[in-house]
């Protein structure tokens, strides 16, 4: 024992960036609803529309899911959000499975619409993100709140 | 694999019986299969993640965004084995 603390006994400190990132993603999910819906009604019918709308509501509750998850654990300690990151990966597709086995019978349920929807909404709401995010980390100026950040100049000389 | 084709042709009464049988099987296989790989992937990126933390606290921020963009990126995985699994055993 040489008195250093374990990694795992640490606490993350600070805001949840986990948070505002699903929240933009839910944001955006919500914009682009009617969109989705609008396809899955061109394709598959009034049933594909609701099914598309079903897919995406379950693509954006799992993202809200696993950001409360993480921002809840992070500040009690790493090792717990580790765990629950792990569990929480399994309990959120029982989730998902649970959701899908109650309505699969329902008969405004298109299966091919609901399931094609949440790969294409998940992957594309991430990749809309993912843009987002890095292009915000490698020009911080084109940030929302850009007036905030202010770029680090020269010491002052004492 | 072969056993249990063969043990499920024994047991089905009929052809399609047996058809539908398989079709369960293969659908179960597949959902299960493509749900290890994103976990072993999502152990080991919270692992390096939390690694990253302990060593550069003030870069936690940073770190966890990536973290959970890669969670999600990795769940689309066992989404993708999730939306096959309920095509071929429902559609």
């Amino acid at each position: 024992m040489n008195g250093t603390p374990s990694p795992l006994a640490m606490a993350a400190e600070g805001l949840a960036p986990e948070v505002s990132v699903s929240r933009d993603i839910i944001k955006k999910g919500l914009w682009i609803a009617p969109l989705v819906m609008g396809l899955g009604a061109i394709i598959w019918g009034a049933n594909g529309a609701w099914s598309a709308g079903l897919g995406l509501a379950i693509v954006l509750i799992n993202f809200g899911l696993a950001a409360s998850l993480i921002a809840w654990s992070a500040p009690i300690s790493l090792a717990l959000m580790m765990g629950v990151s792990l569990f929480g990966y399994l309990i959120r597709l029982g989730l998902i499975a649970l959701g899908v086995f109650l309505v699969r019978d329902v008969s405004w349920v298109s299966l091919p619409a609901l399931g094609i929807t949440i790969i294409v909404s998940h992957l594309g709401l991430l990749f809309w993100e993912m843009k987002f995010i890095a292009a915000s980390l490698a020009f911080p100026g084109l940030r929302p709140n850009a007036q905030e950040w202010k770029p680090s100049g020269p010491a002052e000389k004492p | 694999m072969e056993a249990i084709a063969r043990l499920i042709a024994a047991e089905a009464a009929t052809p399609a019986d047996a058809k539908n049988t398989a079709a369960a099987a293969s659908a179960g296989y597949a959902y299960g299969l493509a749900a290890i790989g994103p976990g072993i992937g999502i152990g080991y990126l919270v692992g390096k993640s939390v690694e990253a933390m302990a060593r550069q606290p003030e870069a936690a921020g940073m770190v966890r965004t990536t973290m959970f963009l890669g969670i999600a990126f990795t769940e689309a995985l066992a989404l993708i084995g999730f939306v096959v699994f309920i095509l071929l055993k429902f559609a």
